[in-house]
């Protein structure tokens, strides 16, 4: 009997795809296994800032103590008057037009256009970086603003501990993206992925693909921020 | 081996998702900047939030154009966190009873 392989034309889609794909006694998954592990670790990673929301909320919900107002808490002052979220709300913009640009470079990616590729992941990392700027300026005003791990000037001394840990742990995710983002754009510059030349840890041979898992880590940075921005700020 | 299908899909879509993930993330500043409060804002709030994850997922990510084996490995585990939210959710309320009751003043 002959078990289509999940990318042939032949091989059935939907459920029955799905039954043939587990049960071929083939590869499972129809990616490049570079890309089903990126899924892998991803998914790993949703569970640790799954985690790490969770106990934001059994803080929230059992402290007796007000919480800080993270409207009041992250507003800027411009011009004389105090906007609410500022800060905030250009830092979700900047990385929502990163993962713009990053899905861009994917796609000219795939078409094998060398320079619009490294131009846009360039311009992805830059816009990375800026976001972990506006990040290290935001931490430095509530620290000169007094709030810590164990307490803060405006409530429930739990807010600082969350704070730090949640915005910490995502800019870090951020911080590693942007230099494997740098490290992706001299590839791509210098025709590794064309002339298909492997890597200086690996025996690897580059391709295009690897463009697209290291797509999907940034954008699942940026599926976080989604997350953080709606449950620790707007909430 | 299997050979993979490239994910080439048209420009028009990745703009179109860019745009409304713009326009999602200002309406969520909006409900924010209105002063909303209680259920409706957080309606708002958690709407917004899924269809912006919503976009990320199946476009930016390509998952809308993968084949179900993979769709459902990744997507079907994170379910259980939903209980996990909810256990987690009666337990602090038992703690902020108990504080209530015996500790608060």
């Amino acid at each position: 009997m002959v078990n289509p392989s999940p990318g042939d034309p032949g091989s059935p889609h939907g459920m029955k795809g799905l039954v043939t794909d587990w049960s071929a006694d083939r590869r499972v998954f129809d990616v490049p296994w570079g890309k089903a592990m990126m899924w892998i670790f991803i998914l790993s990673d949703v569970f640790i800032f799954a985690c790490f929301l969770v106990g934001y909320m059994v803080l929230r919900m059992s402290t007796v103590e007000p919480w800080p107002d993270a409207s009041e808490v992250f507003a800027l002052t411009v011009g004389g008057q105090s906007i609410p979220l500022l800060l905030i709300a250009i830092m979700t913009f900047i990385l929502i037009s990163s993962s713009g640009t990053m899905a861009l470079a994917v796609k000219y990616g795939y078409e094998k256009d060398r320079r619009k590729t490294a131009v846009l992941l360039l311009l992805t990392a830059l816009l990375g970086a800026t976001f972990v700027g506006m990040q290290a300026f935001e931490w430095t005003v509530l620290i000169g603003e007094g709030v810590r791990p164990w307490g803060n000037p405006w409530g429930a001394a739990q807010f600082g501990a969350v704070f730090f840990l949640i915005t910490g742990f995502h800019g870090t995710h951020v911080t590693f993206g942007v230099i494997f983002l740098i490290i992706m754009t001299a590839k791509v510059l210098r025709g590794s992925l064309d002339d298909q030349r492997p890597g200086f840890l690996t025996g690897r041979k580059g391709r295009y693909e690897m463009v697209e898992t290291l797509g999907l880590y940034w954008h699942f940075v940026d599926l976080v921020w989604v997350f953080i921005f709606a449950f620790f700020y707007l909430w | 081996m299997a050979k993979a299908t490239p994910q080439q899909h048209p420009l028009r879509i990745y703009l179109w998702v860019w745009l409304w993930l713009f326009v999602l993330s200002v309406f969520s500043y909006l409900v924010d900047v209105s002063g909303m409060e209680g259920f409706l804002k957080w309606f708002l709030i958690t709407l917004f939030m899924l269809l912006k994850a919503g976009l990320i997922v199946a476009f930016f990510m390509h998952m809308a154009w993968e084949r179900l084996a993979i769709i459902y490995t990744i997507l079907v585990p994170p379910g259980v966190l939903l209980f996990l939210a909810g256990l987690m959710a009666m337990e602090s309320n038992y703690t902020l009873v108990s504080r209530l009751t015996f500790f608060a003043n």
